[in-house]
Parts: C-alpha cells; structure tokens; sequence
C-alpha cells in the first residue's frame, strides 16, 4: 500500500491531503496501519503484527484490509492509480496489472 | 492479553456538519432491556427479537388516564386493537381497564376472547360486513357507522331484534389539518353527519349512544382536537335540542403521536412532539365549556393506540454482513428488514448498539435481508464500526410493526414480554415452516414425484 507522497498523517488519526484540502479522521487502527505504510512497511508485516496483537481472526482482518483500501481508493489518497505492491490487494481483487 | 479489535476506518471531515443531529446519541450502547441484558435475551430466544416491557405498556397507560382524568371527570380509554393485537398486550391494557376498539370480525372476536364485554367493545372500521354486523348486535358491542349503506345494512340486521343495537355516529371533521381525513364516517361540513343522526333517532330501531370522530394519526398540533371537540360537543348538544336523544358518549379517537421521529423531520421528535398533557388540557377545556349541564357531561373516551404502545417495544437485530456500495458508501445488513419493521417506512427509528465502542463512527445505510430494493431501514444513520455478529436494538417499536408484519421471505421471530417483576415470558413463538404450510394444500396431481417426459 503506498500513500500519496504529500499525505500528512498524525498519530491521532487526522488526515490531510494539501493538494485537494480534504482532510478525514482515521480511527486508531486505520491510524496505526497509515503511519507503518508511510514508515514504509509492506501489507503483509503491517497485517502480520496486527494478527499479534489484536483479537481479530486473520479472514476478518482480510476482509477489512480490503475494505480500507477501498476507502482510500474513493478518498484519492492511494499512490498512482492502484499498482502498489504487485501481487497483493489489487490483484486479489481482480482489478491490477 | 490482545486489545479489543476494532475495523480500520477513515470518515471525511466536512465543514457543514451533514448529520447536525442525532449521531451521537445514537452511539449509545443499550445493554439491558428493563433490566434484562440484551445477550441474554438473544441467547435464550435468538435473533431478531421483538421485547416488550410491561411496566413500560402500564406507565405509558396510566400516564394517559391520569393527563385526561385528572382534568375531566369521565374518561374511558379503549385500547385500539389494531395497533397491536398480541393478547399478553391487550389483555394488560384490560387489566389496567381498556376497552376495546375493533376494526373487523377478527378483531372483535379476540377482545371477547381476551375476556372484554360486549358492551365495552367499539366496532370501528369502513368495511364490516353483514355477519360482523351480526354478532357485534349480538354481543351487544357499540357499532360505528361509517357510511350510509352500512347504516342500512343495520337497520336490516335489527329487525326483529329484542333489544336495539347501541350505535355511535363516526363523524368526520375539517379540524384544520392536512389532509383532511374524509373517507371514513358521516361528513359533518356537509350536512350529512346530520342527516344520518337524524335518521339512526328517527328508525326508532337503533339506540344512538355515541359520536366519534379520529382525525388522523401522529397528529402533532393538539389544536385540532380542540377543534374536532368543538364541533362534536355542539352536534350532541344538537341531538339533545332536536333530537331528544342524549348522547352518552364522545370518542375523538386516537392519532396522538409518540416520540418517534418522522422521517424527514429536522429534529428529534423529543423536542417537538406536544406531551399528551397539551391535547388533553385542550380537549378537556372545550368539553368543559360546551355547554353540558354539570351533571350531563358526556364520558370522553379516547382510542389512543401508538401513543400507548410504541415505547414499549424493542426490537434486537444482529449485524449479518458489512459490505461498501459503489458510492463508497458503508452498509450494513442486519437480519430483520421492512417485514419486521414496518413503521421504518414512516420513521427514522432510533438504533442503538449494545456494547461499548470507540467513538469513531461511520454513516452507514442500514438493509434488511431482502431482496428487495425497499428493504432499507435507515438511509443514513451514524453508527459505529458494528461487526457480523454485533447485536443492535431498534427503539419504540411496539405500535403497529406487531399486526403490520409480513411473513415474507423470513418467518416471524419470537415476541416476549418482560414483566414489572424482570421476568421474561415468551409471549408469541417464531414462527415455523411447519406452521407456515399448515393452511396450504398440494392438489393430488402435483403431489407426486416429478414426472420425466
Ligand atoms: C378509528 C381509529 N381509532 C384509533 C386509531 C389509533 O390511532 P393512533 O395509533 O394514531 O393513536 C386508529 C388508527 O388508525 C383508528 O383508525
């Protein structure tokens, strides 16, 4: 997963995108996962540590990885138009290349 | 120990707040229903549930007896059966002294069964047909004619009768709302109110006891009643002059909103809604001052029904999926939909979670398990990140959804009641496949196997 360069992420969750000034609220976890992808980790360590620590099955997790990215894709703040980490997300959803 | 998991989510800040009002309190989990927690229900009686609170039907009751009682000497409620007719409900309104106001056959044979007298029985309804019209004089119930040929009708069915049926004249008004309900009963604007009471005295085959009147529902200007008051009281006092009938009784129905919101409406119905207290305090003071000699007021009797019910039901759903639309927008899809919840076609009803979340939540459009595009309960509520398998309740259900739900594509689930004492009585089972087929019957030729050509 790859944020837009510009996207500046807080630790309490504020969003801001300076190139169209929207800005959103990420909750905890949604925060949490953003400033480990801004720290450059792949989605498989972010979701790796996530599995150890947090009571959720790996199916669930899945699920709303999947849906995050979907957030983000609507939001316009995904790098690119959605070919980060080849072989990941995107394909799974049948929508890469 | 691993921390509580909740779904990484991102909500978009917007400078005009959309959703001005509400959200917050709609976070606020319910986890006990009078005193029972929600789980607990859930697990001995599954999901959906439908939960009514008995102490809930009685305050709700004698706060309506006391609003008019303490302001009025002869006030008599009956219960509107139609509003719902599961008998644990109706027969606590008996207990605490209903009568019964019934639409059809059906309805008047389960106020019998729930042991209400004749007598105490007020037959409304626009449709009752010969034999209804029948047993109603048998039992002695009040008839309300609605229309002409019904009147008619009667007076047919009272020939040779040893006692006169007891009617009352349902009269219908321009109380200064919008739209004027019309269809039901006598016009009084027109004259032919009038003529009908003219003609109920004149047969000398009927016993003319009441005049009513039921303007609309979740009617919110109590002014209205002042009106429809206004204009009863001065036709009884006309059938005194001319007639020389005295009129025993004025039933100005029901229509007295509770406090669900209406969909649509900008604020919360908590802060709009009049409390009964303000329709009572103008219905009373018309009745006061009509002109009735002191000891010849009429009883005022009152047909109240979702304002006596709605508090009292709960209705306890689970999460059955999350999914996002093609707009980005969050839904979710609980296991009850427009089947159950009939009045989410009138109401934003309020929704609540039943445990503790964090604060973040999401607009999500709430579906039911249909399929079907209707099948939407709430087209924008923030809730919070809600998960398969998160129970939810649904608030101020008890008017209407019981008698209006449809066995369609689901069964009905359980109904119980929780009594003063936080006991819990299932008081109608689910529904099975069983009892769904029951009235069914395969014609021989499509009984058997397929046939191969
Ligand atoms: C004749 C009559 N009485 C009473 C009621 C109960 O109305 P509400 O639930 O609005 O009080 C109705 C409902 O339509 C009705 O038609």
């Amino acid at each position: 997963m790859k944020l837009k360069p510009n996207i500046a992420t807080s630790e309490a969750g504020f969003i801001f995108n300076p190139a169209t000034g929207d800005s959103f609220a990420a909750n905890p976890l949604a925060a949490d996962i953003l400033a480990r992808a801004k720290a450059g980790l792949d989605a498989a360590a972010i979701k790796a540590d996530i599995l150890t620590r947090y009571d959720v099955a790996p199916g669930q997790l899945e699920k709303d990885w999947d849906d995050l990215l979907a957030q983000l894709r609507d939001f316009n703040l995904l790098d690119g138009s959605g070919k980060w980490e080849a072989g990941s997300e995107e394909q799974a959803m049948g929508k890469a290349k | 120990m691993k921390q509580p998991y909740e779904r990484p989510t991102l909500r978009k800040l917007t400078a005009g707040a959309l959703h001005k009002f509400g959200p917050r309190a709609g976070a606020a989990p319910t986890t006990a229903l009078d005193g029972v927690p929600v789980a607990e229900l859930v697990a001995r009686f599954g999901s959906p549930l439908f939960v009514l609170s008995e102490r809930q039907l009685r305050r709700s009751y004698q706060a309506a007896v006391r609003a008019f009682g303490t302001r009025y000497p002869a006030v008599q409620l009956a219960w509107s059966y139609k509003t719902n007719y599961l008998n644990a409900v109706c027969r606590t309104f008996h207990q605490e002294g209903a009568w019964a106001e019934v639409v059809s056959g059906m309805e008047l044979e389960k106020a019998l069964l729930n042991g209400v007298p004749g007598p105490h029985i007020l037959f409304n309804g626009p449709g009752k047909r010969r034999a209804e019209l029948e047993r109603a004089c048998e039992v002695d119930a009040v008839i309300h004619l609605d229309n002409a040929d019904e009147l008619h009708l009667l007076l047919d069915v009272a020939v040779g009768r040893a006692t006169r049926p007891r009617v009352a004249l349902r009269v219908n008004l321009d109380a200064g709302i919008y739209p004027q309900w019309d269809r039901f009963g006598f016009n009084l604007e027109n004259g032919e109110a009038w003529q009908a009471l003219s003609r109920v005295v004149a047969s000398g085959q009927l016993a003319l006891v009441g005049l009513h009147c039921h303007i609309g529902t979740y009617v919110l200007q109590p002014k209205a009643y002042g009106t429809a008051a206004t204009k009863l009281a001065a036709i009884a006092l006309r059938c005194q002059r001319e007639l020389h009938t005295a009129v025993q009784y004025l039933d100005l129905g029901g229509g007295f909103p509770s406090t669900n919101t209406l969909k649509g409406a900008y604020l919360p119905a908590a802060d709009t809604v009049p409390p009964l207290d303000e329709y009572a305090e103008t219905i009373t003071n018309v009745l006061l001052g009509a002109g009735f000699p002191a000891d010849e007021l009429p009883l005022l009797v009152l047909e109240a029904g979702r304002a006596l019910v709605d508090d009292a039901g709960s209705l306890i759903g689970s999460v059955l999926a999350n999914k996002r639309l093609a707009d980005g927008r969050r839904a979710t899809i609980l296991d009850f939909g427009v089947n159950l919840l009939f009045t989410s076609f009138w109401y934003d009803h309020h929704i609540s979670p039943t445990r503790e979340f964090s604060d973040h939540t999401e607009p999500t459009v709430l579906y039911g398990p249909l399929c079907m595009n209707i099948d939407q309960l709430r087209d924008s509520i923030a809730l919070p990140l809600l998960a398969p398998g998160d129970t939810v309740v649904v608030h101020k259900v008890g008017a209407y959804n019981m008698s209006q739900w449809q066995q369609f594509i689901n069964l009905r689930p359980n109904v119980v009641m929780v009594d003063e004492a936080g006991a819990v009585h299932l008081i109608r089972a689910a529904e099975t496949l069983e009892y769904l087929q029951q009235l069914e019957r395969v014609p021989a030729h499509l009984a058997g196997p397929r046939l191969s050509s």
